[in-house]
């Protein structure tokens, strides 16, 4: 498949227009929103369907429960907010009120990772998929650009149970075209390849894709797997890839700790042990800095993939 | 308005005090001090006409809410609904043991007539706030009942929930605040002084009622009925009341009975001074 790497988009700009399909064909939506409504795009919905939507004011503890009073009663809810509030400022209400009792309500929280940029390290969200993939029954989903963002939000309006979706702040590169099709739970094959296998979620995946393009022209072949959903994880998908490539890097905008790789690396560990070595943060927290800059800094991007790759390769039995 | 307060009531409420030791007792844990002090709201709510429920139609619709927020209090709230019908009070025995669905603190739907979730303080405004938006969209006229405990005010999110019900206009909320002024660590004068309760909810846009007696019936259905009148804002009922109240060691010493069941000795003097 050839990504179509000229167009660049936000995946929180997915948010406000799913919001309002949804809506519009008859879902019994209701948004709830913390006091950033216009950067996570919720918003949008306000104008169509003003009685669908409201804002609490800056109280993301507040807004979860009542999240789930309205989910208790047949709504399905979205409550929005940053990636660090959400779940990260009411961790508690998510697990007591939401994922507890598997109550209808859907995080979308924007904003993750480091590519926050300028607002610095209490902005940058680097462990909200360690909170979310700790909780029993919650499906947490990384769309890796607008497109497949789009349609996540869609399943989890129209798919029962608890869902954090993680959503970016900058302008990446959109990978898929409109006839793409996310399946809930299930790896997509983006690139085939026989060295290796690069399974990441969010930007990382046109990362992925750049450096295999690199690579390839060395001589080395690189599987590359979209792993948007976390939890549940295809480890299907996983232990494939293990057994035809024989090495794997992991790629993610968060802590090493937590998320897809630490997701990978104990599917492989219980099953059939391979070589990882994993792209994402190590040991620190973010700082001020353009997006760009941030990820290059971090190593997030398709140079830190593709260094990932020989280290792996030199790993490899 | 004139009230009269039948001896059934009073009867009744006596039969849920000698669940709540029993309970605790057979559990050897528990938490007796704070479910006796709600006896009587409780009563209220499910005998005294207040509440509009269906134990046979616990999903039903249009029914009113009760939200336990004070979570831990569940030997009042257990013996309330196996006295309206819920389930049977032979259940009751079974509390906090592996495998009974009456589990420590409240779980959702465990057993039928728990509408939610709670154990962590603070929440159960927020989750009433949430309902009663989804009553208004549905165009349900169901009323959502909040119990919180005085110790439970030190938690934000009750603040946070306490701002929202008012921007919101949530009429149909009638918050109770179980007054004890004990909480786990020992008296409210010494952990964290509230002050004035209804002066801080006036101060929040709310309709607050003081009772000075929590467990005069006489006096709470009066409140329960002047608050369902009120149009525009929610309204709470802070209920004056006494830890462990009904066992005279327990009120004698409310810090040590917040979270342990009685002895047997200690069972048979509760039920001989609580009576038949």
């Amino acid at each position: 498949m050839t990504p179509a790497a000229a167009r660049v988009a936000a995946t929180r700009e997915a948010f406000g227009p799913t919001l309002i399909r949804l809506a519009e064909a008859g879902h019994d939506i209701v948004t709830l929103e913390a006091d950033l409504s216009a950067s996570t795009g919720g918003r949008q919905l306000k104008a169509a369907f003003p009685e669908r939507w409201y804002t609490v004011g800056a109280s993301e503890a507040n807004m979860i429960s009542m999240a789930a009073g309205l989910a208790a009663d047949g709504k399905t809810v979205f409550a929005a907010s940053f990636a660090v509030f959400v779940p990260g400022h009411c961790f508690d209400q998510v697990r007591m009120s939401v994922a507890q009792p598997g109550l209808n309500v859907k995080l979308v929280a924007s904003h993750g990772g480091v590519s926050v940029g300028e607002d610095g390290a209490s902005a940058q969200a680097i462990e909200d998929l360690s909170l979310a993939t700790a909780l029993p029954g919650m499906t947490s989903v990384v769309p890796a650009d607008v497109v497949e963002a789009a349609q996540a939000i869609w399943t989890a309006g129209t798919t029962a149970g608890p869902f954090y979706i993680r959503l970016g702040r900058p302008k990446v590169p959109v990978v898929y075209g409109d006839e793409y099709r996310f399946a809930l739970g299930r790896a997509h094959r983006l690139r085939e390849g026989g060295d290796a296998t690069v399974i990441a979620c969010g930007h990382l995946v046109a990362a992925a894709l750049e450096a295999a393009e690199r690579l390839a022209a060395g001589g080395v072949s690189v599987r590359v797997l979209n792993m948007a959903t976390i939890t549940p994880l295809d480890e299907e998908a996983v232990i494939s890839a293990a057994r035809e490539t024989g090495a794997i890097v992991t790629a993610e905008e968060h802590l090493v700790q937590g998320g897809l790789g630490a997701a990978v690396t104990r599917a492989l560990a219980a099953t059939y042990p391979t070589p990882v070595e994993q792209v994402g943060v190590r040991d620190r927290y973010g700082e001020s800095g353009r997006w760009d800059q941030l990820l290059e800094r971090f190593g997030l991007d398709a140079g830190g993939v593709e260094e990932a790759v020989q280290r792996v390769l030199q790993r490899k039995i | 308005m004139t009230v009269s307060t039948t001896p059934d009531l009073q009867a009744t409420a006596q039969r849920i005090r000698r669940h709540i030791v029993e309970m605790t007792a057979a559990a050897q844990s528990g938490h007796p001090g704070g479910s006796l002090s709600a006896v009587e709201i409780l009563t209220a709510l499910y005998f005294g006409g207040v509440l509009r429920y269906d134990p046979a139609r616990p999903d039903w619709p249009q029914r009113d809410r009760f939200v336990l927020s004070k979570g831990h209090a569940t030997p009042v709230l257990y013996a309330v609904l196996a006295e309206a019908g819920y389930f049977s009070t032979d259940l009751l025995p079974t509390f906090r043991k592996l495998g009974s669905p009456l589990q420590g603190h409240t779980v959702r739907g465990k057993p039928s007539g728990v509408e939610m979730s709670a154990g962590a303080l603070g929440m159960g405004l927020s989750f009433c706030i949430g309902q009663a938006l989804a009553a208004r969209l549905d165009g349900r006229d169901s009323r959502l009942y909040c119990l919180l405990g005085d110790g439970e005010l030190n938690e934000g999110q009750v603040w946070e929930a306490a701002l929202s019900a008012a921007h919101f206009e949530t009429d149909r909320i009638t918050a109770i605040v179980d007054r004890n002024h004990f909480q786990n660590d020992g008296p409210e004068g010494e952990i964290l002084r509230l002050w004035d309760v209804a002066e801080k909810f006036r101060a929040f846009g709310w309709h607050a009622v003081q009772v000075e007696d929590g467990h005069d019936l006489d006096q709470l259905l009066p409140a329960f009925a002047e608050t369902a009148a009120v149009r525009g804002r929610p309204q709470v009922i802070i209920a004056e009341t006494t830890k462990g109240k009904g066992v005279s060691y327990m009120e004698a010493n409310p810090a040590a009975w917040h979270g342990k069941g009685p002895s047997p000795e200690q069972l048979a003097q509760a039920l001989e001074e609580i009576g038949p």
